[in-house]
């Protein structure tokens, strides 16, 4: 594996960007939120295959639970139906509740998977849950990328 | 020059793209044209103030007091209903920022290979397969995304909307994803309340004549005259819509399918979303999960400022301005698999990405697809057709 190591903060304040995979919604069981699990080209010399395959099934696992039509949203729905929706005011929908859970799961994951390999996670949400927004950094291991990081630097600066 | 940084906290809805109107501070959602939602609220609002100024002390009186109450509640849920519908982000699809729409574009660029000059691209579709039904997306110049299924861009807001259903005049927004049900439950409880306004009207009026000749003492006063001519035209239009409404709600298909006939016809698609049950249908859309809005109306924009330079951050807080370029390797079939080794990468250079973007916004201007932009004026008439 290569020998670059990143924290997160060191990712968002000093490393440059080089390059960002978006990884698309699968909608083959219908419009519910699912994301594609194929393995990015761009990613493999990056990160395991498996790694990233178990945080885009976890992810769609967290999407699963958050839309299911169960017993659960049945009652949800009844009884915010009777408080004409008012009760939102004061409760957390089980969305919103399994949103909270993802964006922790994914801080989580850029800190000890992404990070130290130089990428970083962006929580669908923030990209209107269409994509998967992986952001990949420069890799100080490798020599080839070092010549296009540079030249980019100056001008990721804000 | 000052050095001194004005921070003044902006919100992302004031720089959000499209034709909404925001209020109290983006909690607030609505079209631009509201005129026809002040009179929804006109007309339901002053007629049960009428209702309850001169019908109910009489009906109290003489039948039961709990008629009033439940009118008082019928109609607490119905003007809850129609602010909820009138408020809420329908289920608005942000539009792509530049990366991703970069790269989206470099796909479809590779996909459609070279086209000789004079000669009309492709249509930008991607077939996509959903429970064993190809359905076709199709790409949004204004947004610059594939549509997810079902959604569809309104003109009249200027955005993608998910599930889009139509554009409501009467209640000042689109119905969407987000605000179907909500649309739905307003238009079956003001079915109701015109229902039971209209029957105890001419209850208080056959109760009034009751005791001498109908023909000779017909007593209606003004605002009874006025109660039941407003109920009797809004019976006819809401509890139609309602009607309709539920047939579409039981089949899981949105008005938009409906009218262009997406679903229906020998050797069409069926209706690959619908559960063919029609208990799982309504539950699904009646009682599924409240969906949340993906439109950060609430969040903190970091204001540019020359003088400092931040550094470049992934975070969502901030507009990412990161300049690439697209080169595009092997042609991709479009549709959702993509093969492994046609990845377009972005990189970084400020010429040859200012240009390329120039010439991307140029080639959305000029090249008009049959398909795509056309559609979209298409659709959006039909929702103005439905709507009305």
């Amino acid at each position: 594996m290569a020998t670059e190591f990143h924290n997160l903060q060191e990712l968002r304040h000093s490393a440059s960007l080089v390059n960002k995979v978006f990884v698309q919604r699968d909608y083959s069981e219908g419009t519910t939120c699912k994301f594609q699990t194929k393995f990015p080209s761009e990613l493999e010399s990056r990160v395991e295959r498996t790694l990233f395959e178990d945080t885009v099934k976890t992810l769609n696992n967290f999407y699963a639970e958050a839309e299911k039509i169960g017993a659960h949203s049945y009652l949800e729905a009844c009884v915010a139906c009777g408080t004409a929706y008012l009760i939102f005011l004061c409760m957390e929908t089980r969305y919103e509740k399994v949103l909270k859970k993802i964006a922790k799961y994914i801080q989580e994951q850029n800190e000890k998977v992404y990070a130290p390999r130089g990428l970083l996670i962006t929580d669908p949400i923030d990209r209107g849950m269409r994509v998967i927004e992986i952001s990949i950094y420069e890799d100080r291991g490798s020599s080839g990328s070092s010549s296009a990081s540079s030249s980019m630097s100056g001008s990721t600066a804000r | 020059m000052s050095a001194v940084m004005i921070t003044r906290k902006v919100r992302k809805w004031e720089k959000l793209p499209g034709k909404n109107t925001f209020c109290c501070d983006g909690r607030v959602m609505m079209a631009r044209q509201k005129g026809v939602f002040y009179l929804t609220l006109f007309l339901i609002v002053g007629t049960c103030a009428l209702f309850f100024a001169f019908e109910c002390p009489y009906l109290a009186i003489h039948l039961s007091p709990t008629i009033p109450v439940f009118a008082v509640v019928l109609f607490l849920f119905v003007m809850a209903m129609l602010l909820r519908t009138s408020f809420s982000d329908p289920g608005v699809l942000p539009r792509a920022l530049p990366e991703e729409a970069s790269f989206i574009e470099m796909e479809i660029e590779a996909a459609n290979g070279n086209v000789p000059a004079g000669q009309r691209p492709p249509p930008r579709i991607r077939n996509v397969q959903i429970n064993n039904q190809i359905v076709k997306l199709k790409y949004c110049y204004t947004c610059k995304i594939f549509r997810p299924p079902r959604a569809s861009h309104c003109s009249i807001c200027d955005n993608c909307v998910d599930r889009f259903d139509h554009h409501c005049p009467w209640v000042g927004n689109c119905v969407g994803k987000r605000n179907y049900r909500f649309f739905y439950l307003f238009t079956l409880s003001l079915s109701l309340l015109t229902i039971y306004i209209f029957t105890f009207d001419i209850v208080h009026v056959v109760m009034q004549n009751h005791a001498g000749s109908f023909l000779i003492s017909l007593k209606m006063c003004a605002s009874t005259v006025l109660e039941v001519l407003v109920c009797f035209f809004t019976l006819w239009s809401v509890v139609g819509l309602t009607g309709f409404h539920t047939y579409l709600i039981s089949l899981n298909q949105t008005t938009n399918e409906d009218i262009k006939g997406s679903w229906s016809g020998k050797n069409r698609v069926q209706n690959p979303y619908s559960h063919k049950n029609i208990m799982k249908n309504c539950s699904e859309i009646l009682c599924g999960p409240t969906y949340p809005s993906v439109l950060d109306r609430r969040g903190v924009m970091q204001d540019d400022s020359p003088s400092l330079t931040t550094p470049a951050t992934p975070s969502s807080t901030s507009d990412s301005t990161v300049p690439q370029t697209t080169k595009p390797t092997a042609p991709l079939i479009p549709n959702e698999q993509t093969p492994d080794d046609a990845k377009p990468s972005i990189a970084a250079s400020t010429e040859i990405s200012t240009s390329l973007t120039e010439e991307g916004e140029e080639s959305a201007a000029h090249r008009v697809p049959p398909l795509a932009s056309p559609e979209t004026d298409a659709e959006a008439s039909i929702a103005k057709a439905a709507a009305q």
